[in-house]
């Protein structure tokens, strides 16, 4: 029996010449205990179809039917069975996780002698039941998560449905999600629906749909959607030296959709099941190997066809003799918030025009750091120096050195794109040359020219990011704070993304990056893994995966090293403790 | 040199754009002194019109007729009906169906045609004790006049001394006159707290606070950028009532603008410090609205707005001295009812400035202790 049926539905928000088609005309079966990826780019109609199949907005369609219950009359009926987890789900922060669990099984009319039995066991699955007291506001990111979980799970629901469920989880956090989702699955016959941004996350489902423009542009298992592309896909191996220059190169070679940094190699996917001539200059690489195909191939590549990509040009050859000159210097760093330290210890350099990332956990000191070395928050004890300064005491002037793009990209929501450039514009104190020259830059690399008169806050996601990276960018930053610059950002827009941090450090700026997605991690020249506010293991990515290579575990991955390094310490330190 | 005046203009646009492109927050600033001002100025009112009155009338006689008559027909009050027993009397002030009710004795009209002294028992309802005041008054007066035509009719000793009250500035001591006025000041405090109180919360929360300090903008620039909206909003609102009060309600304006809008960028300097302040203080919008109402409440009942600060308790009148609004209403009804000039306001816009200076030099202090 399926469990959601739709056919020919449409959905459209605003009237007139505001009208905007969510959702166009389409059909689709989930079929019943069954897990379903929604994927697809910012503004492809995800959230909208899973509020559409909670039976929170109204469909026009010839049938949509959830569980048996025909939407939207029996919308009411329906969402006592199903669990919805919306991208933000509305915790009450001044409430404990205790009291979160007993409001939603008050909302949920969960008898009272029920209650205790369902709470132990979430809090088990959840790893909260040590937190049972602390308030949900005081919870790290992927906590609260787990506890939006864990609140959308007390009513053992038929349907679930989560909306980017992992969007800023760490690595860790975000496995432990998935396998309280999987346990729904296997032990409670429960039938999952869900968005992400993750391809991984994808594959691990029965089923794929690919959103795009409210349209579907294909559906099936994974493998199927892959299959395509087989002979598509190949890599080239021990690029070691240079694998971003050489990404950007091989990226702008025609009939090539996607090149990706993979571990020391790059994986390339073509037009044709033809492998890459490589041009005379990189022969000495050697021969891409053909590799199997798999889904995020297939999403690239559909993608590819339908949207115009503006090739992101690397800068003329610069003069890098003085690059080895330490721009960022941090030693010996601690923060302390009463008695608790977020930073510990902390040593670490940056060089001149290296993309240098910090790695960790949600809750990890990765964010204090920054904003310590912004001089948005004093240090309790160390030695800062970005440019040559402690920004908190040097002058103001000091800070025309760097840009900062802050965790949920910071701009004037009631603002026009124009209007939030022309301010930042105003504060960097560009004169009015340069600042016309600048916005003109900015709205041509950017692309934000036909969102020039759209309010930022009404922006999709990812020309948030590319207005915040503009903005951070208006006073040509020798130095630029990148804090989760991707989150919750779809694979194409983070391509681009990196595409971007690439030549902007090839040109001499000095990008510092932190991020949850750890094959991002394979962008940086250097980085710096930490774990419970102290560093872990720091060096190029190669070094990092040194750590964990074993002789069952050859070519580890980013995230199983990430994994396997912060599990060692945390137990290490919780033995200590 | 430093671009500051670029820097602050940028700011102050900035903010102001801010504010009135946010559909949510243009209406805050537009719709409730809309509202309050009507619902000031129409319904909040010390004058007594029409209170219903009983009579039980024991006296068969014409003079009766004739005082009740007086009664009846004066605009503030207004006869509801005759009682026959004192049982009927009580009932309808007990149930309210009437304010006040008088007890003719029946040698009323005998004792006043043989020259003889005689009561009118006027009972009020107490539990209203400010209109039951104000009744009681206007009733003295009526009874008053209707001596004085008995006098003139039947002679007889005229009384000895006799008021002839002129009210100045407001002949017909139309309370309208005094309450607008004071509303102009009250929604100018509103608006202007509203607008500072909540910027640097709003911010915060957005996260936008971070990223203007991560610019070389300096913080005596940003606290700039947030004061001058203030005033921008503050004068523009404030003027706004101005021309409502004067073209809507008909209150004369006898003054000078000057010395009103010397009193206006005083006001605000005060007030706008206040609401920065409560805005460097504030970590949410929550807090920072909660604060405005702190601030706004004790200063609209410590002011004189509705009750004179002679008569509040010593400590209280000292801890007026401290309320802004209080030397503003003073300005405004100096502006609009005294004909007084700029020159006359100096012991008003003396504390108004230092309140303001000091306020917001706590307010640049606690910005920058808050800022990380």
């Amino acid at each position: 029996m399926d469990a959601v049926v739709v056919r020919n539905l449409s959905k459209s928000f605003g009237n007139g010449a505001l009208r905007r088609d969510a959702l166009k005309n389409i059909s689709l079966q989930i079929p019943a205990r069954s897990m379903t990826a929604l994927i697809g780019p910012d503004g492809a109609g995800k959230t909208t179809l899973l509020r559409l199949l909670a039976g929170i907005l109204t469909p026009v369609a010839d049938e949509v039917r959830v569980l048996g219950h025909p939407l939207p009359k029996e919308a009411l009926a329906l969402q006592s069975k199903i669990g919805y987890m919306p991208q933000r789900f509305g915790l009450y922060e001044d409430l404990t996780v205790e009291e979160n669990l007993t409001l939603f099984a008050d909302l949920h009319n969960i008898p009272s002698r029920m209650r205790e039995g369902r709470f132990a066991e979430l809090l088990t699955m959840t790893a909260l039941g040590s937190f049972r007291k602390r308030q949900a506001g005081q919870l790290s990111g992927g906590m609260k998560q787990k506890l939006g979980l864990a609140c959308t799970l007390i009513h053992p629901p038929q349907l679930l449905l989560l909306d980017e469920a992992s969007v800023g989880v760490d690595p860790i956090s975000r496995r432990e999600l998935w396998s309280i989702i999987y346990q729904q699955v296997a032990n409670q016959n429960v039938t999952v629906l869900l968005s992400t941004a993750y391809m991984d996350e994808a594959e691990r489902c029965d089923h794929v749909i690919m959103l795009h423009e409210g349209e579907i542009l294909a559906q099936g298992n994974p493998g199927q959607l892959a299959t395509p592309l087989q002979g598509h896909a190949f890599v080239l191996e021990n690029v070691l030296t240079t694998p971003r220059n050489l990404q950007a190169q091989i990226a702008q070679l025609p009939g090539v959709v996607d090149t990706v940094i993979q571990g020391d190699g790059l994986r390339i996917v073509m037009q044709q099941p033809v492998p890459l001539e490589l041009p005379k200059n990189l022969t000495a690489y050697g021969i891409p190997k053909p590799v199997p195909a798999r889904l995020e191939d297939a999403f690239v590549s559909l993608l590819f066809s339908r949207t115009v990509r503006h090739p992101i040009l690397l800068p003329p050859q610069r003069d890098t003799t003085g690059d080895h000159a330490a721009v960022v210097v941090v030693k010996d760093l601690f923060r302390y918030f009463g008695t608790f330290a977020a930073v510990k210890d902390v040593s670490f350099s940056v060089r001149k025009g290296e993309i240098f990332g910090l790695l960790g956990a949600n809750g990890a000191g990765k964010s204090t750091t920054f904003r310590m070395l912004c001089g948005l928050l004093p240090s309790s004890s160390g030695t800062l120096r970005v440019a040559g300064v402690d920004l908190r005491t040097a002058s103001d002037a000091a800070r025309a050195h760097i840009g900062y793009v802050s965790q949920k990209f910071s701009l004037y929501g009631a603002l026009s794109v124009l209007q939030n450039l022309s301010f930042f514009a105003a504060a960097y104190g560009l004169d009015n040359q340069r600042k016309k020259d600048r916005m003109a830059w900015a709205l041509e690399e950017m692309e934000l020219k036909s969102y020039t008169a759209m309010n930022a806050g009404e922006l999709p996601l990812g020309y948030k990011q590319r207005l915040a990276l503009a903005c951070a960018l208006m006073h040509e930053p020798s130095i630029l704070f990148l804090d989760e610059p991707t989150s919750g950002v779809d694979p194409l827009a983070r391509r681009e993304f990196w595409a971007r941090v690439n030549a902007l450090a090839e040109g001499g700026t000095t990008c510092l990056v932190t991020t949850h997605f750890m094959e991002e991690a394979e962008y940086c020249d250097h980085l710096v893994l930490m774990s419970l506010g102290e560093i872990l293991a720091q060096g190029t990515p190669e070094e990092i995966k040194d750590k964990v290579r074993s002789k069952d575990h050859p070519r580890p991955s980013m995230e199983d090293a990430f994994i396997s390094l912060i599990e060692e310490h945390e137990q290490t330190s919780r033995r200590a403790s | 040199m430093r671009p500051v005046f670029q820097h602050v203009f940028a700011l102050t646009i900035k903010e102001l754009l801010a504010l009135l492109r946010d559909a949510a927050s243009r209406a805050v600033l537009i719709g409730p002194p809309i509202i309050q001002l009507l619902v000031f100025g129409y319904a909040a009112t010390f004058d007594l019109k029409h209170v219903p009155f009983i009579v039980y009338n024991q006296d068969q006689g014409r003079l009766s007729r004739d005082f009740i008559a007086r009664f009846a027909g004066s605009p503030s009050f207004g006869l509801l009906r005759i009682v026959h027993n004192q049982n009927e009397l009580e009932q309808a002030i007990d149930d309210k169906s009437a304010m006040m009710a008088m007890d003719i004795g029946p040698n009323f009209t005998s004792d006043l045609e043989r020259g003889k002294t005689t009561h009118v028992q006027l009972i009020l309802d107490g539990r209203d004790s400010n209109t039951a005041g104000l009744a009681s008054g206007y009733a003295q007066s009526i009874v008053t006049t209707f001596n004085e035509a008995q006098i003139a009719s039947h002679g007889g000793a005229p009384p000895s001394t006799v008021f002839l009250d002129r009210a100045w500035f407001n002949p017909n001591l139309d309370s309208r006159w005094f309450i607008v006025p004071g509303i102009c000041g009250i929604l100018t405090l509103l608006v202007s707290m509203l607008t500072t109180g909540l910027s640097v919360a709003r911010e915060r929360e957005m996260g936008t606070f971070d990223q203007l300090l991560v610019t070389p903008l300096r913080p005596t620039e940003i606290l700039l950028g947030k004061a001058l909206p203030g005033f921008i909003v503050g004068i523009a609102e404030g003027s706004f009532i101005v021309l409502v009060s004067i073209f809507w309600f008909h209150v004369p304006f006898t003054g000078s603008f000057v010395g009103l809008y010397i009193g206006f960028l005083c006001f605000l300097l005060a007030t706008v410090g206040i609401g920065l302040m409560i805005s460097s203080l504030a970590v949410t919008q929550q807090q920072g609205l909660l604060g405005v109402f702190l601030f706004m409440v004790p200063a609209i009942v410590l002011s004189g707005f509705a009750t004179p600060i002679a008569n509040m308790p010593l400590v209280v009148q000292y801890i007026a001295l401290l309320d802004p609004l209080r030397y503003f209403l003073i300005i405004l009804r100096g502006s609009f009812l005294e004909g007084a000039e700029a020159s006359l306001f100096w012991p008003q816009y003396w504390p108004l400035a230092v309140i303001g200076v000091v306020s917001m030099i706590v307010a640049g202090r606690l910005f920058r202790q808050r800022m990380y």
